[in-house]
């Protein structure tokens, strides 16, 4: 791996480290509010100043990003798993059923994934396990459709002929002996997804779609708080600016892990 | 052509059917009466027996789809609860908005990411190149609500020089027009990189050379020309970041198209504005699609014999 790719994963587990030990390093309670201290600038009392009803923002901070990357790391394993089996099989199995899915899979990838995902948290009630869903619902079609043409190759391999030949069932060749061949794929596309899944988890939180309060996520805090942009700043910067590099972090981890297994994946 | 043509069009059919069907199952699953839904609780007791025969709430599930479908195919989406205005002269209204929002992104997008790229790749390994390079992955890092907050924080309440919100002329497009460009121009500076290196490395460049062309036609005539093909389709596909993008963008800036009257519908829990501005979007986001195709058979004429394979 890259010296990038090392910065972004130490980053990465710096900045999840910080928000899950949230409850016990937070100097404040999250939801507390205090009406003498409202929007405070940053300072040694409150790091990250105080919003507008006088909440410690750091604390905040910490305790959406525990819910922001909790939600886009499981959006991205409930994708990755179905995208997982349904490509496996699409690409194994070829014929009418792949035609059949692989159109089902370009119908979806040619939605506006957010309007999708609207539509999804429209249906069910706004909350954290809807916006897992509304990611999922849209986010398994890259997957499949990226692992089913690696299949593609990777099943006309000489090990995968021998494997038949000594009689392995069908189930065995696929679970055994084609899946673990995916897990660079899949390593990779998971970081390059997890980046983009931080930015619609925040996005839908923005749009008072995800969690509700009083939860904070780092979306719904830059939603909340826009309206404070020019007088009180902090409480638009800091949730952004995690938003961003995590997000960074992500993308930059993907990005090398993607060079270090030679993949050639176009964004 | 006109086979891969019609069968694109095809296409198009179980996609309509899809979202509408979502959005169908809306109206049913929504408390109260499904008409009121449609309509809005101060509609004309004739326009709600109207839709009511229309839907045929007695009838099986299908035939109140397909009554569901003709409302949609005449253009009656329903009334916003709130304003009890009709959505669709609405999001007709606020239509050319979102359009010149989108086409101004895009003409800042295509050309800055395309220059960014072009100088990425001729200078790659280099520190320029670097620098270009991270800055692009940052762009498509940043959420697009967070650039547009930054975008108007800096350039119109401290510097002054931009209007911060509203709708109107030329000043008023730049801010929200830059900030939506952002994702779309930080992937296209990539996708023009990796597919120009790709380019640079192949046979025919080399014979170009060795045959005495001049540097200058190389880049821009065989090599970007070859590039291309990549580089539209990406164009096409981030199509629909410009329409996710509108609704953040136009909400923070206060612009008033389809994207802004979305977010107020989501807010407002207004489900004809929701349904209504889904259907629409998601059409024209289809509609783009299938423009693109046919762009990419006139650029490339090998996709025509493997266009199936792709």
């Amino acid at each position: 791996m890259g010296k990038t790719g090392k910065i972004s994963l130490y980053l990465l587990v710096f900045i999840s480290l910080l928000s899950f030990s949230a409850p016990l390093i937070s100097p404040y309670d999250p939801d507390k509010i205090d009406l003498d201290s409202i929007k405070n600038a940053p300072g040694l009392q409150h790091l990250f100043g105080t919003d507008n009803k006088g909440r410690d923002v750091f604390s905040r901070v910490l305790h959406g990003g525990r819910i922001s990357i909790i939600v886009a790391v499981l959006a991205t394993f409930l994708s990755m798993g179905i995208g997982l089996v349904i490509g496996l099989f699409s690409g194994y199995l070829g014929g009418k059923i792949d035609t059949a899915i692989m159109a089902i899979v370009d119908l979806i990838l040619s939605f506006p994934a957010l309007l999708l995902a609207i539509g999804v948290s429209v249906v069910l009630p706004p909350g954290i396990y809807t916006v897992m869903i509304a990611i999922a619902a849209v986010g398994w079609a890259s997957f499949a459709r990226l692992i089913r043409g690696y299949i593609l190759i990777v099943k006309e391999a000489p090990f995968v002929e021998a494997a038949k030949a000594l009689g392995c069932s069908q189930t065995r060749v696929l679970f055994i002996h084609l899946m673990p061949q995916c897990i660079p794929l899949v390593l990779v596309l998971m970081g390059l997804k997890l980046g983009g899944y931080i930015l619609t988890e925040a996005s839908l939180s923005f749009l008072g779609l995800g969690a509700q309060p009083p939860a904070a996520t780092w979306g719904s805090m830059v939603s909340a708080s826009r309206s404070y942009i020019s007088s009180a700043p902090w409480m638009v910067l800091f949730p952004g600016f995690m938003i961003a590099i995590t997000a960074l972090c992500f993308n930059a981890l993907g990005d090398s892990l993607r060079d270090r297994y030679g993949l050639k994946i176009k964004y | 052509m006109k086979v891969y043509l019609i069968k694109k069009l095809l296409l198009l059919i179980p996609l309509l059917i899809g979202v509408t069907s979502i959005t169908f199952t809306l109206t049913k699953t929504l408390p109260g009466d499904p008409v009121y839904s449609m309509v809005g609780e101060r509609a004309q007791p004739e326009v709600i027996e109207k839709i009511r025969k229309e839907l045929g709430s007695d009838k099986n599930i299908i035939i109140q789809y397909l009554g569901y479908i003709k409302l949609l195919i005449k253009g009656e989406f329903g009334r916003s609860y709130y304003t009890n205005r009709k959505v669709i002269d609405d999001l007709l209204s606020k239509f050319p908005n979102t359009l010149k929002l989108a086409l101004g992104a895009m003409i800042i997008a295509i050309s800055f990411g395309l220059f960014l790229g072009f100088i990425s790749a001729y200078k790659r390994g280099t520190f320029t190149d670097r620098i270009i390079s991270s800055l692009s992955v940052t762009g498509l890092s940043i959420p697009v609500f967070l650039s547009g907050l930054l975008i108007m924080l800096f350039f119109s309440l401290k510097l002054k020089l931009l209007p911060p919100s509203g709708t109107g002329d030329l000043r008023f497009l730049i801010l929200p027009s830059v900030t939506l460009s952002l994702p779309a121009l930080a992937t296209l500076a990539r996708i023009t990189r990796t597919t120009l290196i790709e380019v640079f490395d192949m046979p025919f460049v080399t014979t170009a050379k060795a045959k005495g062309i001049g540097e200058l036609k190389i880049n821009f005539v065989h090599v970007l020309k070859n590039a291309l093909i990549p580089i539209v389709t990406v164009i096409g596909l981030d199509f629909g970041s410009y329409l996710n993008g509108a609704v953040l963008t136009e909400t923070i800036f206060g612009w008033d198209g389809i994207g802004r009257f979305t977010m107020e519908g989501i807010i407002k829990r207004d489900y004809p504005v929701i349904m209504g501005c889904i259907i629409v979007g998601t059409t024209i986001f289809v509609i783009i699609n299938l423009i693109i195709d046919i762009l990419y058979h006139s650029l490339d004429p090998r996709v025509r014999l493997y266009g199936k394979n792709r």
